[in-house]
């Protein structure tokens, strides 16, 4: 697979037949909902939508029937995906579990997880946190001091998980933690993945962190001593990182990484209107390039995935590209509209543009930050 | 169908391969004619793959014709294959015969005209066009003329025109030509194509000439940053110089998306907005790849000797050529805004 080349993506009739269902069954459920709830693009949580959601099949819809998947391709699942994240719908409650943490548990976990869990993501009514970053490590993954030691009938766990995306309101987390003592001949050794059952372990302390705009979206979580039974083990002891690695490749691989603020795209059409300026119509024309290029690459990414494969260093081209684009809207579409956003203000165009700026810095950080993506590629390139 | 398209693209890699060494380039640019190289690329029959099949053409599929433009602008190949390709799509588009040997293509700015009168049994083509790709060279130029009741495309051989120099960044010919010419009644034929399809095929084109010397930029580049070494190490192991590879690699990868979507959109009515996208997104990696390219390269990029510069030149050129970033994305935020926010998603959908 060559990193440089992104694959026609095949054509999928079905998915476009589907297309016409998603739209129609978005136009209803999203009619009430104002600009602003919908710019919370996939950090949007509610419980009602993603149970519809769930009901139409569009949550798990490439899983075996079995598990309450539907069996269908990925660019079925792929046209659900970018048409939620267009309109705006609040996807947050199911997007992790039906990103990553039910795709690892297909892969990797025992039978009755995969019966107990999967189902209930698939319904639209289990959401998942990603107990990854800690204090002292965020990129350096590896270095994670959150530590599982082996009691009778399972593990007592200590450490902080920090950072956690809907810690406050999942029902899982997938723990990536530390079970061997630090090896210094390879410091990738000795890390586990566990399934912790939010609302039942003792010994877990869940403490909001309030983002900069003042909204609750990450969370501290404290393990002190916490039980986990022996059938939280999720996967192989030992071979945490290697799974690790396996689950970041499908949070970077998706559309979210292009789209958090094609809604203000939207927003400065409306207040643009039919006859824009020149300037404002050259810098509206680039950003429709770059979005229709975008999305030749994500659908190229998820063809591939259809294919079985997994195209880790594609996926961190996408993200890095799409998450420039995403932080250069707001930049953009201020220099076009001379009308400061304040925090009160009602006007959508104005309060979209806010709720852009205040959440643009998190877009190069989540799921691995700008350098970070940009130290894959260049290994993929052979230069590491 | 991928099995073919490589057939093609490495026939032409090959036949490219063979011809234009860094040496080779620098002979055309002192106006040298490589006869050779152009013998050999028409006796591969690459200058007919954009004609029909019913023309005489080989029905390959018109993205996987223009594949072979990638090949070539890896090689920076000096020749009008480009516009001998896009001349013979266009003589064929009017039921003419294509002849053999070089082929431009005019007019090539939106502002230009030419025109077609009725002279005795034959016809007469006058008008002025400027940046005319190999106007000097070229044995016959498919001019897309105002007729009487409409467009027809005439073939012009050479000493139809009379030539005003003039040359882009890349010294590759981009003439001003006076036409005044009579040709015979068969050399003239109706066509539907207007100006502007005849300029978003050359904007097709350039992205998949600028997407394969992003490629060879890159290629190089990356050798460069394995074999020099600064501080007792490859400078590849510098951390600045991977990012800056880094985002050498996401530009060239996206250009090539793009320019594979213009390509596909010439086989598919000639859509304006994937064309529109490819060319404002080649153009803006060209500038960023280029850019990254003689930084990574030091100053022995910055001189004439190195073959770098025969590709940053040649992505400086070809991102203004048939149109540029600005005046494409001035066509594509028209075009949105016209259509309006609620239409705005699902019309990108529809690509
Ligand atoms: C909104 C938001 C939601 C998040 N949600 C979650 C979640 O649900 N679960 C979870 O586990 N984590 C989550 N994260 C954490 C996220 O994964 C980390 O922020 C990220 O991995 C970076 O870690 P850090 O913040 O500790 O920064 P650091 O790793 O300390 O990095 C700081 C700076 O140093 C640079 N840097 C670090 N190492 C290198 C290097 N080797 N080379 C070059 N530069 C380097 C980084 O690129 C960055 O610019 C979230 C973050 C945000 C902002």
């Amino acid at each position: 697979m060559n990193a440089i080349t992104f694959p026609k993506p095949p054509p999928s009739p079905e998915a476009e037949i589907l297309r016409a269902e998603v739209r129609e069954f978005l136009h209803t459920e999203l009619a009430g909902r104002d600009a602003r709830s919908k710019a919370e693009s996939w950090s949007g949580h509610d419980a009602e939508f993603s149970r519809k959601l769930g009901a139409k099949g569009w949550i798990g819809m490439t899983w075996p029937k079995q598990y309450g998947g539907h069996e269908r391709s990925a660019l079925e699942r792929y046209v659900v995906m970018e048409e939620t994240l267009a309109a705006g719908a609040p996807v947050s409650l199911h997007w992790v579990a039906d990103r990553q943490s039910g795709v690892q548990i297909l892969k990797i976990g025992t039978e009755e997880q995969k019966q107990k869990i999967l189902p209930k993501i698939a319904a639209g009514e289990c959401c998942f946190c990603i107990g990854m970053s800690e204090p002292d490590s965020g990129s350096d993954l590896a270095s994670t001091r959150t530590k599982a030691t082996r009691v009778q009938g399972g593990w007592l766990v200590n450490g902080t998980k920090l950072w956690t995306s809907s810690a406050h309101l999942a029902d899982y987390m997938i723990l990536f933690c530390r079970t061997g003592s630090v090896d210094s001949t390879d410091r990738h050794a000795g890390t586990t993945q566990f399934l912790v059952d939010m609302k039942t372990t003792t010994g877990m302390q869940i403490r909001p962190v309030y983002a900069l705009s003042g909204a609750h979206h990450f969370n501290e979580v404290v393990f002190t001593d916490a039980f986990l039974p022996e059938d939280a083990l999720l996967g192989t002891e030992g071979a945490g990182w290697k799974q690790v690695t396996g689950e970041l490749a499908f949070e970077r691989s998706g559309p979210e990484r292009f789209l958090s603020t094609f809604g203000l795209v939207v927003e400065l059409m409306r207040v643009l209107g039919r006859d824009p300026s020149e300037r404002a119509a050259i810098a509206l024309g680039r950003l429709q390039a770059h979005f229709i290029t975008l999305r030749r690459m994500s659908r190229s990414i998820s063809g591939m995935l259809q294919q079985g494969l997994e195209p880790a260093n594609h996926a961190a081209m996408v993200k890095d590209l799409g998450t420039t684009l995403e932080q250069e809207i707001p930049e953009i579409a201020r220099t076009l509209i001379t009308n400061e956003p304040t925090a009160e203000t009602t006007e959508d165009f104005l309060a979209v543009l806010a709720h852009s700026m205040l959440h643009a810095p998190s877009f190069s950080l989540r799921g691995g930050t700008r350098e970070i993506l940009r130290g894959m590629i260049a290994r993929g390139l052979g230069l590491r | 169908m991928p099995e073919e398209t490589d057939m093609l693209r490495e026939t032409a890699t090959r036949v490219f391969a063979d011809h234009f060494a860094p040496r080779d380039l620098g002979a055309v640019e002192a106006g040298h004619w490589p006869q050779a190289g152009w013998a050999a690329v028409e006796d591969a029959g690459l200058t007919r793959a954009l004609v029909p099949e019913e023309a005489g053409g080989y029905g390959v599929d018109p993205a996987e014709a223009l594949s072979i433009l990638r090949a070539a602008g890896g090689a920076a190949v000096p020749l009008p294959l480009a516009e001998t390709m896009m001349a013979s799509w266009l003589l064929a588009q009017a039921g003419l015969a294509i002849p053999d040997g070089t082929l431009s293509v005019a007019p090539v700015l939106p502002g230009d005209s030419l025109f077609a009168t009725r002279d005795g049994d034959g016809w007469r083509i006058t008008g002025t066009a400027s940046r005319i790709p190999w106007g000097r060279s070229v044995g016959a130029i498919a001019v897309l003329a105002e007729g009487p009741d409409g467009m027809v495309v005439a073939m012009v051989p050479s000493g139809g025109w009379t030539v005003t120099i003039s040359t882009n960044l890349a010294r590759e010919p981009r003439d001003r030509l006076t036409f005044d010419a009579v040709v015979p009644r068969a050399a003239v034929g109706a066509t539907e194509v207007d100006a502007a399809q005849l300029q978003r095929l050359g904007a097709a084109a350039r992205c998949q000439q600028m997407s394969g010397a992003m490629d060879h930029i890159l290629a190089l580049t990356l050798q460069y940053a394995l074999d020099r070494k600064q501080f007792g190490k490859p400078i590849g192991k510098f951390q600045a110089v991977q990012q800056n590879l880094a985002i050498m690699a996401s530009q060239t990868a996206a250009a090539s998306a793009a320019a594979d979507l213009a390509a596909e959109a010439v086989g598919h009515g000639m859509g304006i907005t994937p064309i529109a996208a490819a060319k404002v997104r080649c153009g803006e990696a060209a500038g960023t790849v280029a850019s990254l390219g003689h930084a990574v390269h030091g100053a022995i990029g910055f001189t004439y000797e190195h073959s770098l510069h025969y590709f940053t030149k040649r992505l400086w050129s070809w991102r203004d050529e048939f149109g540029g970033e600005t005046e494409w994305a001035l066509l594509l935020g028209r075009a949105a805004a016209e259509r309006g926010p609620e239409r705005f998603w699902a019309d990108m959908t529809t690509l």
